[in-house]
């Protein structure tokens, strides 16, 4: 194993691209690969840790995350089908009323 | 001098794929590239012997979630959005930001890095020789101290399973 | 020495093994996977009542090679607004999986590139899986309505029984214990019976789900002729065909070898513990010399000069096999050499004949169309894997706890998850009356001719 700050630095760096992801980008479904981007971030840092202790709790957690998710996506994925399916627009500035 | 190598490949594929993620135009370039980011990731849970979460990051990231993208994306017409503006209009605003908070920790990463009495006191890892088995502690961890979350991770799919079903479904 | 170049042949010292492995396997892989295709094709000749290819060599046997050749100087056709990075990218992915699962894979009690990998079982399944990204790539990047329906209808295909196989192989890891592969072959040593005759169930479940993952008939309805044209395949031509091909081919390899391992007792020979069964051991050298002696026995009786060559060749060749695997039983210096040799023989036997299986149900099975095919994974097989699954939980904890005899254990709960098999088809039975007679009844034939003159 690499000392600790190699993986925390691979953890910012993935992060803050995935942050800059979500802010920047019109495209909603990729505004969600950057939510599973950072979630991914997330992990790699809990595992490093874990693995720096010894103890597992820390792969419980990021198995946790990793089944949050996937639940997660599921259910954005489907709110953004049925947007689409109205509204035919998958930019997020287009996504802009309540209701119509 | 191996885990250096292994380590600096994963750590520059993943970092590599996600810049190309985020800027690519086609929304399946952009899926095909997190995938290639995903594994990478997987390459690095493997190099710190979380054998279990490298092949569950596989299976559900890779292979779960990553087709459900591409399903969506495939649903979704991509053409119009092809020939749109990328970038939001408080792209510059948010580069900054984010720029300034890698400021932050990178320097707080190097600092912490050179004085030893401040900064990170921790201990060096387990070496390798003594880790137990990954999956069998894994699941002793699991359903022994954790069986309450675990249920309520299930309950949470199921929940998400009807949820995307009952949105996705056409009104008839 | 410099510190990078010294890192470097300690790196190659430590790990050659694994490095020549993973080499052999690259390089014989495809080779294995076109003699697979000249294989189904003489088998399905054979069943059909004819010969197969018989030109190209001595009995065909230099077909693959004269298609492989065809297939790399074919001209590479890319459809018109075609996604030129993922249409390349697409049969590299589905070549990849099949190649890099093959890498936790046993052969042998020797052969293995990823040894000691805790979660070897899983591995396998789940890079595996990793190949439909391959078929669903390939499919949209081709820019047609049959590329994309196959690949839709390929992906809906594998993932519903990529469920059912993975809880099928649950049930024979309950039994096993470990995802390790060389833990899950100790263990059947170990309980001296192939996990095959304790869960049967889980077998038969995994065999079918198997045949639909790797596309096979009665399966391929996304890949079928008169379908779809080619499903997704319909736009691939040449090398990048070719690539999809064997790439299908050495799925099949992957999925009998993982059958193979958990349920068929890996390399272990039939009745592995059992000490008056020890004879067992020499059938290797003594079948390989019997194929010798049959060889030798037809080579009089070809009508060609160059046939008769070509029969000798072979018998000699399978002299040398045996040879090479009866020698070391006999000569105690090289007794180290019989569990790798034979263990591979029986091994490479086994995949053989759960590939000859998948053969043999292609050429006799019609097709099921897609919503048949649906509801066989979802509604049959799923649930009935689910019920196997709690049924050899319950058997092993009345083994343990309750000292019952493991076999009336495993026996009684095979009875319970066939009555529940039994259950289930009752039900689809009743399913299919309801929706057949809420079809409106069919009208009286009408007395025209639409083809009367």
């Amino acid at each position: 194993m690499m000392p600790i700050g190699y993986y925390l630095f691979l953890s910012m760096a993935l992060f803050l691209i995935g942050a800059i992801g979500v802010i920047t980008r019109r495209n909603v479904i990729v505004v969600l690969m950057s939510i599973e981007l950072i979630l991914n971030a997330v992990n790699i840092n809990l595992v490093a840790f874990s693995r720096v202790f010894g103890d597992v709790a820390g792969q419980v957690f990021a198995l946790f995350i990793i089944a949050d998710a996937a639940a997660e996506a599921a259910v954005g994925l489907g709110i953004i089908i049925a947007f689409f399916r109205n509204r035919e627009t998958v930019l997020e500035d287009e996504m802009d009323l309540l209701k119509w | 001098m191996l885990d250096k190598a292994i380590f600096f490949f994963f750590a520059g594929v993943a970092i590599l794929s996600a810049g190309l993620m985020v800027t690519r135009r086609n929304a399946i370039h952009s899926a095909v590239f997190l995938i290639t980011t995903l594994l990478a990731t997987a390459g690095i849970f493997l190099q710190l012997r979380a054998e279990f979460i490298f092949i569950a990051q596989i299976i559900l990231y890779v292979g779960g979630i990553m087709v459900l993208f591409i399903f969506v994306i495939m649903l979704v017409r991509l053409d119009v959005a092809l020939h749109q503006i990328q970038f939001s209009r408080q792209k510059w605003v948010a580069l900054f930001v984010t720029l300034a908070l890698a400021a932050e920790v990178g320097v707080m990463l190097w600092s912490s890095r050179k004085v030893p009495g401040q900064g990170f006191l921790l201990p060096n890892a387990v070496p390798a020789a003594k880790l137990l088995p990954n999956t069998e502690e894994l699941a002793g961890r699991l359903f022994d101290g954790y069986l309450l979350p675990f249920e309520i991770a299930s309950v949470l799919l199921l929940v998400a399973m009807v949820g995307a079903v009952v949105m996705a479904k056409k009104r008839t | 020495m410099h510190p990078n170049l010294h890192a470097l042949l300690v790196f190659l010292q430590t790990w050659w093994v694994e490095l020549v492995s993973g080499v052999v396997i690259v390089a014989v892989v495809p080779l294995i996977a076109g003699y697979l295709v000249l294989m189904e094709r003489k088998l399905m000749a054979d069943m059909q009542a004819r010969l197969g290819p018989m030109r190209v060599g001595p009995h065909g046997l230099l077909q693959p090679i004269a298609d492989a050749v065809k297939l790399l100087i074919k001209e590479d056709i890319i459809p018109d607004n075609a996604d030129k990075l993922v249409f390349w990218l697409a049969p590299v992915v589905s070549m990849t999986a099949a190649l890099t699962a093959m890498g936790a894979i046993a052969f042998g009690p020797t052969f293995q590139v990823a040894r000691d990998i805790n979660v070897g079982l899983l591995f396998v399944i789940g890079v595996s899986s990793l190949g439909l990204f391959g078929i669903v790539l390939g499919g949209w990047a081709s820019n047609s309505h049959y590329s994309i329906m196959g690949a839709l209808r390929s992906t809906a295909q594998l993932v519903s029984y990529e469920t059912a196989a993975g809880l099928a192989l649950v049930s024979g890891l309950l039994l096993a214990g470990t995802l390790n592969i060389r833990a899950i072959v100790d263990a059947q040593q170990h309980l001296g019976v192939w996990f095959v005759f304790l869960a049967p169930v889980a077998f038969f479940i995994y065999v079918v789900a198997s045949i639909a993952e790797t596309n096979r008939a009665p399966f391929d309805l996304p890949e079928a002729e008169s379908e779809l044209v080619a499903g997704y395949m319909t736009e691939y031509s040449g090398f990048r065909w070719a690539l999809y091909f064997l790439g299908e081919y050495a799925n099949m390899i992957v999925v009998g070898a993982v059958a193979a391992t958990l349920f068929l007792g890996g390399w272990l020979r039939p009745f592995p513990n059992v000490r008056w069964m020890n004879w067992l051991d020499a059938l290797p050298a003594l079948s390989t010399a019997a194929v010798g002696v049959y060889c030798v026995w037809r080579a009089g009786k070809q009508p060609a000069r160059v046939q008769t060559w070509f029969m000798w060749g072979v018998a000699l060749a399978c002299f040398a096999g045996a040879l090479i695997l009866g020698v070391p039983l006999l000569m105690a210096p090289l007794k180290f050499l019989v569990p790798g040799l034979h263990g591979a023989f029986w091994f490479l036997l086994k995949i053989s004949a759960y590939i000859y299986l998948f053969m043999w149900l292609r050429f006799t099975l019609p097709r099921y169309r897609f919503d048949q095919l649906m509801h066989l994974g979802w509604y049959i097989l799923i649930p009935l894997a689910i019920v196997n699954v709690l049924a050899v939980g319950v058997a092993m904890i009345l083994e343990t706890e309750y000292g019952w005899n493991r076999w009336l254990a495993m026996i009684a709960t095979t009875i319970i998850t066939l009555a529940a098999a039994l259950f289930l088809m009752r039900l689809n039975d009743k399913r299919e009356a309801a929706a057949s007679s809420a079809a409106p009844p069919p009208e009286e034939a009408s007395t025209e001719d639409s083809y009367a003159g």
